[in-house]
């Protein structure tokens, strides 16, 4: 135990002491926990659309109205015909098109059908999907709006007959999008640091040599390894504790449920993403080599995690994989503490999830991790 | 104290023979040298000796214990100096003396008798980063670092290679007085003329030790008389003494030629030769070997 402390000592003396990864370590995260979430919005706004109106009539008019006032769209151009319409899609002035046919209000007044022609630019998936999609609840909302104002209102059984929806989001009741994807952001910067510095502090005693003067001492294998983990286990506790901070004051976002729970689960999957860096070091002879292994898996987990994207609309296959990823569970465990209260019964079973990652991992790393190099 | 039997140790599953059917004795108190080339298999059997590496087979003990089964405990009555600089680069000199001190179960002032002589060369930049001391005072820090849990045998990997002449003479001094507090040292060097400063030597090339013995012994046993032969035009007297049909061996060393020859030879006659066909400055001197002689006589016999 006491030689546990001095080889702490040395980690800590080194790491402090090494003022460009302390900042890498400490500074960065901040940095892109209140950068990246600005980006990784998913409701889309300003959507340039480009409406070529043959009708010239009130009803198109209206229609017209009605799309820009909704605050997700922008009118770049109003053409005369659809060629020209066109052009602008093609030279990115647009990403939406509208036509509307000459006519249009006075067959529609007649008889009571119309086509409008849409043309989306599918480019930019998210964009063109969701565009779309706000454009016809536009057109449908002014359609029963019509409908209602031209029906008499004794005209006769069933004809104005309209199902309307009333929907609360649960949970995160403004679609508040960092609700969502700020505590999935800070989950995957634990797991670049935690797992990736531990694998570079390891490899690096190799690349230095100083694994042989520690090789020859009569140091423990574990106490060796204790030493290198646990000075990661403090500082990915302090970055998350400074992430938590972050996400208060910028979206104030502030867990739910308790901060017990919070931290047990962080624990465990803290021992998870070590067991994966010391894994990962018994791989590599370089820096370099840990570099390229991690990032491989750290590309993974950020896509494959369902911070971004929900889990459920994979292929079972890769529903397992994905299973398998610490952070994927981690992030469920987050959302679930912070945003709805969870308690441990219903996160309990990704904590066995994660316990059981970790515990393969570290097993394996052990046995890999050779105190007598051949 | 140490003896290695037959140890072979081969790499990249077998292709590469770095040890070949190793044995050697070595006694207690002794400043004992490796001498051989680059390659020639001294990192490894110091690997192998201080319980970082295995062999493929054969057998080493070291103080009594044996280096496979009983490793944990020669890790303790060792001190080893690998041969590239291995100390935190990023901590002072006193944090790794310190560290390395604590992680044997020990203090600096309990074995600062031992490397008082040493430490204090170093002691006035105690406080500088380890990474920034000139390549003497890391080997002076090193020497320390390996020394401080006061071990019976001190096992040092090439430390004078790359170190300038003052340094290298400097560091011999050292190690005769660590010898003197009842120390065993073992050397590995690839500078023959380092030989003489120990006590045995084992030359070593290519896996194979060649010789075990003291250094004068060694010179001692050079087989018929070297000479020296000299001129300004050293690489047509070479190809001339290659024709040359009493000669035994011959191979440039420095700006002269070291040459054997049979025992019938008479030196004078090859002079007068040698005078005739244009090399007027020529000079023929019998000398004593030098361990390196020795050297490439033994290669050469084992070839």
């Amino acid at each position: 135990m006491r030689i546990l402390y001095y080889l702490l000592e040395k980690e800590f003396l080194q790491i402090l002491r090494n003022k460009s990864i302390l900042r890498m370590l400490i500074i960065a995260p901040i940095i892109q926990l209140i950068l990246m979430p600005l980006a990784a919005d998913f409701s889309v706004k300003n959507i340039s659309i480009a409406v070529v109106d043959h009708d010239h009539s009130t009803v198109s008019r209206q229609l017209i109205k009605k799309i820009t006032a909704s605050g997700h769209f922008k009118l770049t151009g109003y053409k005369d015909s659809y060629l020209d319409g066109l052009s602008m899609v093609e030279n990115d002035k647009a990403d939406l098109l509208i036509e509307i046919p000459i006519g249009f209000e006075r067959n529609l007044v007649r008889e009571n059908s119309q086509k409008l022609f849409i043309t989306i630019n599918a480019i930019e998936g998210t964009k063109a999907n969701l565009g779309g999609g706000y454009l016809q609840n536009i057109i449908r909302d002014y359609n029963s709006e019509l409908r209602m104002k031209w029906i008499p209102p004794n005209s006769g059984p069933n004809r104005g007959q309209v199902i309307s929806i009333a929907s609360t989001n649960w949970y995160n009741p403004y679609m508040n999008y960092h609700l969502f994807i700020v505590p999935g952001i800070l989950v995957s910067l634990l797991t670049a640091m935690s797992s990736m510095q531990a694998a570079f502090n390891i490899v690096q005693e190799k690349e230095q040599g100083t694994i042989e003067q520690i090789n020859v001492t009569p140091i423990k294998k574990y106490i060796f390894i204790l030493g290198k983990l646990l000075p990661f286990l403090v500082l990915s506790v302090i970055v998350f504790t400074l992430g938590l901070i972050v996400s208060k004051v910028f979206y104030n976002i502030w867990p739910v449920g308790n901060f017990g729970i919070l931290y047990v689960s962080l624990i465990i999957y803290l021992f998870a993403m070590l067991g994966m860096g010391l894994l990962i070091s018994t791989y590599s002879e370089t820096q370099q080599q840990a570099m390229s292994l991690s990032f491989f898996f750290t590309m993974i987990f950020n896509m494959m995690s369902g911070m971004f994207t929900s889990l459920d609309s994979m292929p079972n296959w890769a529903k397992i994989v994905a299973n398998l990823f610490p952070p994927s569970h981690f992030i469920k465990i987050m959302r679930m503490v912070v945003m709805k209260g969870s308690d441990y019964s219903d996160i309990s079973s990704h904590l066995f999830w994660m316990f059981g990652i970790g515990l393969f991992l570290t097993t394996w790393a052990v046995l890999n991790y050779r105190k007598t190099i051949n | 104290m140490i003896t290695f039997s037959n140890i072979k140790k081969t790499y990249l599953k077998g292709t590469v023979l770095a040890l070949d059917d190793v044995s050697l004795d070595i006694n207690k108190g002794q400043l004992f040298g490796l001498i051989g080339p680059d390659g020639a298999g001294k990192t490894t059997l110091f690997r192998i000796l201080t319980t970082l590496l295995l062999p493929d087979s054969g057998t080493a003990i070291v103080n009594g214990l044996d280096i496979i089964t009983d490793y944990k405990k020669i890790r303790d009555s060792i001190g080893y100096m690998p041969g590239k600089f291995s100390l935190y680069q990023d901590l002072s000199v006193e944090e790794n003396l310190h560290f390395f001190a604590t992680i044997f179960n020990t203090t600096i002032e309990e074995n600062y008798e031992l490397i008082k002589d040493i430490y204090i060369q170093i002691e006035p930049f105690k406080n500088r980063r380890a990474g920034k001391l000139s390549g003497g005072m890391k080997q002076k820090l090193a020497l320390c670092c390996a020394l401080i849990h006061n071990p019976e045998i001190l096992i040092l990997d090439e430390p004078t290679t790359g170190v300038d002449a003052v340094s290298r003479k400097e560091f011999w001094e050292m190690l005769k007085r660590l010898k003197l507090k009842g120390l065993t040292i073992l050397v590995s060097t690839p500078y023959m003329d380092e030989a003489n400063l120990c006590d045995q030597i084992a030359l070593i090339q290519n896996g194979k030790i060649l010789s075990v013995d003291e250094p004068h012994k060694i010179v001692s046993n050079f087989d018929g008389k070297l000479y020296s032969v000299k001129s300004a035009k050293i690489f047509q007297l070479m190809t001339l003494l290659k024709s040359y049909p009493d000669l035994k061996s011959c191979f440039a060393f420095g700006d002269a030629l070291h040459a054997t020859f049979l025992e019938t030879t008479n030196y004078e006659e090859l002079a007068q030769n040698l005078l005739k066909k244009g090399f007027e400055d020529i000079e023929i001197k019998e000398i004593t070997p030098s361990i390196e002689d020795c050297f490439i006589q033994l290669v050469n016999s084992n070839k």
